[in-house]
């Protein structure tokens, strides 16, 4: 099946989501489709699934021009979409959320679950999806889940798949896996759009690429033709650099140290298992690991947000076991957490206010009868926006409006601009844009040349790699193995195996 | 460095928050055995027996002899169980052993309180099934609600509503007619609340709390106002037990499940019903999917909104026949606030029993044995006062919701309203 938008273009107010795009899809074909958070690919897909009607152009199934007119009829023709946030029931089983809304029936309204179950590893199958039908969605891998949004799509009988950047939540491994899944799909002659901002992967699978920037098809080509330097150009409209530019560390004293700490989860499990490790100032130590071996836990241990059920934390020579989260504030720990919009910032507050969130107590801002001085907190945080390169028209605007990129630099800003000795980034550049990740990663290293303890936690193998100057790495919640990465030297594969529970490597300092 | 941390690792005690409870109730447990012991003592001469059988009944069963030794036992077990989870946890059967440790203790009270003395049990249990009716019906139409994850605090309101109206409309037009306007109206505050917080989006335990307010208001006044004056309109005719053929003969169980009114009978059924619908229906599995997940559901092309409203309506529609049994299926006479929080207790039936049908329904049962309990309790007379009797039933709501429950967890999205993109 081919489907072609010709000339679509859709205005939300003032702003022009997409701008006259063309964009052709075929069957037997995988089209990436690359751009930044904010680019347009999302409106666009969501006009091709349905759920939103182009102001203007059309959309052509197999030659012919259809009409969308709510979510229900891109799958009703025949294109099936993969959100990014799964849209699953976790205590429901795979069986149950393929077929939900398309149940097979007995008499009075049984539910006939063998059924389902038949159809759902037919198609597992067909594809070699090799999903367990009768499993809780709950106790599945991410990427096993994700098959489970492919499957659901399937189950409907889509010749469409659009993939809203699926492998954002993919370990390495996970990723080569899903490859395979999608060139079986394409070869069965399903037509595939592969959305992402990942440049090496949108070269390893697609067969064609369109490149999409502020809502206009910038780019089109062959991937054989193309290098990720000139798709970074298509996507950020200048030249990007990718090697993060750094001079050798200068390590100091021991800023933080960690003493077998050891975290139970609700099951009594040890999700952290005698943890032991040293953060100095001057330099960024990087911990490497598949989602889920104990990296969450371990930020939450180190910032105060949970406490360790054995072990000692100390900072700067003083102990902090038991210091409150604002103890530890005080003392100069800086904490850009793993999940923004959960942790980082309030979505309904403006930018100012956001900004503010770990200073309104300051002296600097009060103001008489215990009220908040705001203009001086609208100023501070327009000065924020400035030096850390927030593109936003006014600091009054929600924080949630910004784009991802934005988002992120507004709490990275409000967490360095002040004294701080220790940084503690949980996956620093997720759901961001290239030209935010490199400026992320610019402020980062320039933490550490003035003296700090940088702490990176990050599922992102490149980013580690590129970052740090000593690298950990954790498995099922303990340090497997620690790799010395002045000037890069540290053996990618090695740290693959490690990260897949493989002991060895270096051995611990 | 490693060795030595590994070492100082080995040394250092983790205390989990899963042994801190299992000390707590294991304490508890050694507690309830001291107060065996020393309060429930029972001479060793002396014997506590239980009638399972009335005179004239078909088939007879000799009556329950328990000798005065029997407390001494239970002592010996509580503390065993008390120890065993004060020093090792429990580890899995943590729960196991509490409620195990509570139910002997309970069984040590009533043969300390039936010592020396006959006791009718079957009449109990009897009763514990009728006083279960009305609490189970409420958990029932709190399972159906909160599986859309719509938290229906109006369930007191709805059982109120629907006793009313039993006991005005059974006593102009009929019993049957009662019955079925106490539905509708149960089902009519059912639909008021799914429109307040579906479409309007208020607040789901404000929304409850005025439409509980709303109905003991108005029903209060009519009763003082109108049916002070005219007697008749508030004396209706109560539905009578039925005896199901041969079933109703079976000893201990006949009289509990099979020789009672059509509340009982009704309440077993809508249990049986809703479990069916609820995990072997295709409506039951979108229900499920709204209350655990409503955007996904929803991109699925499940209608939430009209899914909760219809939902909702059910669990008014229950909870108005549930209110029924207050009038038309006991006194016939409605009173002010007669329903005296069983629908709050119903809620607690409905998360002891973890958001499941049946599991409401035993959750009720409990809470009915409470009730009866305390009932029977004071005609034995014990030297407890029975002002604390009477509070046996909401003493009992907090030790297990408290106690037992453990990690019950609701559907997902419980208490959430749904936003369309």
């Amino acid at each position: 099946m081919d489907v072609e938008l010709r000339g679509i273009t859709k205005r939300f107010g003032p702003v022009v989501a997409n701008d006259n795009v063309n964009l052709t899809i075929r069957g037997g074909e995988v089209l990436g489709l690359l751009g930044e958070n904010g680019a347009g690919k999302s409106t666009m897909m969501n006009i091709l699934s349905g759920l939103y009607s182009p102001d203007e152009g059309e959309i052509l199934i197999d030659g012919k021009p259809v009409v969308f007119e709510g979510p229900g009829d891109g799958i009703e023709a025949g294109i099936g979409m993969v959100h990014q946030h799964f849209m699953l029931v976790p205590v429901f089983t795979v069986a149950e959320n393929v077929v939900l809304g398309v149940e097979p029936t007995g008499r009075l309204g049984y539910l006939d679950l063998k059924k389902a179950r038949a159809q759902v590893d037919e198609i597992n199958k067909k594809y070699g999806l090799r999903v367990p039908a009768d499993e809780l969605i709950e106790n599945l891998p991410v990427g096993i889940q994700q098959r489970v949004e492919i499957l659901k799509v399937l189950f409907r009988e889509a010749d469409v798949l659009i993939l809203d950047e699926p492998t954002a939540v993919l370990t390495p491994q996970e990723v080569e896996e899903f490859f395979g899944i999608v060139s079986a799909l394409r070869d069965s002659g399903k037509a595939i759009v592969f959305i992402t901002h990942k440049l090496h992967e949108i070269l390893a699978i697609s067969d064609r690429i369109s490149v999409l920037r502020q809502g206009a098809i910038t780019g089109e080509g062959d991937p054989k033709e193309l290098d990720e330097e000139k798709l970074a150009e298509m996507m950020v409209g200048r030249h990007v650099s990718f090697a993060v530019d750094k001079a050798p560390a200068q390590p100091g004293e021991e800023m933080l140290t960690l003493d077998g700490v050891t975290v139970l989860d609700d099951a009594d499990e040890k999700v952290l298992n005698g943890v032991s490790f040293t953060v100095r100032s001057g330099e960024i130590l990087g911990i490497a690991g598949v989602q889920g071996n104990g990296q969450t836990e371990l930020v939450e241990v180190i910032t105060g947000l949970a406490r360790q059920n054995a072990g000692k934390l100390t900072f700067a020579g003083e102990d902090i076991s038991h210091a409150s989260v604002r103890d530890r504030h005080f003392r100069g720990m800086a904490h850009i957490p793993e999940d923004r919009h959960r942790m980082g910032m309030v979505d309904s507050f403006n930018i100012a206010e956001n900004m503010a969130l770990n200073s309104y107590y300051d002296e600097a801002y009060a103001a008489p009868f215990g009220s908040i001085n705001w203009p001086r907190v609208h100023e501070t945080a327009a000065a924020f926006c400035v030096d850390f390169d927030v593109r936003t028209p006014s600091v009054f605007l929600p924080g949630g409006s910004l784009s991802g990129g934005n988002q992120q630099k507004m709490v990275v800003a409000r967490e360095l601009e002040r004294q701080t000795r220790l940084v503690v980034a949980s996956q620093p550049t997720r759901g961001v844009d290239v030209g935010s990740i490199e400026y992320i990663h610019k402020r980062l290293v320039e933490s550490r040349d003035e003296g700090d303890g940088v702490l990176i936690v990050s599922s992102e193998l490149d980013e580690i790699m590129g970052l740090s100057d000593r690298i950990l790495v954790m498995f099922e919640g303990r340090i497997v193995a620690e790799f010395d990465n002045t000037g890069g030297k540290a053996d990618r594969n090695q740290v693959g195996l490690a990260m897949a529970g493989a002991t060895g490597g270096e051995a611990a300092a | 460095m490693a060795d030595a941390t590994s070492a100082s690792i080995a040394q250092q005690k983790i205390e989990s928050s899963g042994a801190l409870r299992a000390r707590i109730s294991g304490g508890v447990l050694i507690a309830l055995a001291v107060l065996v012991l020393f309060v429930l003592d029972v001479a060793a001469g002396e014997v506590a027996t239980f009638k399972l059988t009335g005179p004239r009944d078909a088939i007879q069963i000799p009556n329950l002899v328990v000798p005065g030794g029997f407390n001494m036992l239970v002592a010996a077990l509580l503390a065993f169980l008390g120890a065993r989870l004060f020093f090792r946890g429990g580890g899995r059967w943590a729960t196991m052993f509490i409620g195990i440790g509570l139910g002997i203790a309970v069984l040590a009270f009533l043969v300390w309180a039936d010592a020396g003395k006959s006791f009718n049990l079957t009449g109990m249990l009897s009763e514990t099934m009728v006083r279960a009716v009305p609490i189970a019906l409420g958990g029932l139409a709190g399972v159906l609600s909160e599986r859309v994850a719509v938290v229906n605090i109006a369930i007191e309101g709805m059982l109120l509503a629907g006793a009313f109206t039993g006991a005005l409309m059974g006593s102009l037009l009929g019993s049957w007619l009662g019955l079925v306007a106490a539905v509708a109206i149960g089902g009519m505050f059912g639909m008021m609340l799914a429109a307040l917080v579906v479409t309007f989006r208020m607040d789901q335990i404000i929304a409850g709390v005025v439409i509980n307010l709303f109905v003991l208001g108005l029903t209060s006044y009519v009763t003082s106002q109108v049916f002070a004056e005219h007697r008749w309109m508030n004396n209706a005719e109560v539905f009578r037990r039925i005896e199901i053929p041969v079933l109703s003969d079976i000893p201990v169980l006949g009289p509990m499940l099979f020789s009672q009114n059509i509340f009982v009978y009704g309440a077993l059924i809508l249990v049986g019903v809703a479990t069916y619908y609820l995990f072997h229906t295709k409506g039951g599995l979108r229900a499920r999917a709204v209350g655990e997940h409503p955007r996904a559901a929803d991109t699925l092309g499940v209608d939430v909104y009209w899914t909760r409203y219809l939902h909702v309506t059910l669990a008014g529609m229950v909870a108005g026949f549930g209110g029924a049994y207050f009038t038309l299926g006991s006194v016939g006479r409605f009173d002010e606030n007669m329903t005296n929080g069983r629908g709050f207790i119903g809620l607690a039936a409905m998360i002891f029993g973890r958001w499941h049908p049946v599991g409401a329904l035993m959750a009720a049962l409990i809470f009915g044995f409470a009730d009866s309990l305390q009932q029977k309790l004071a005609l034995l007379n014990t030297p407890i006062p029975s002002e604390f009797l009477a509070m046996a039933p909401y003493l009992a709501t907090i030790v297990v919701v408290a106690g037992l429950i453990g990690k019950a967890r609701p559907p997902a999205a419980d208490g959430q309203p749904y936003v369309k993109e």
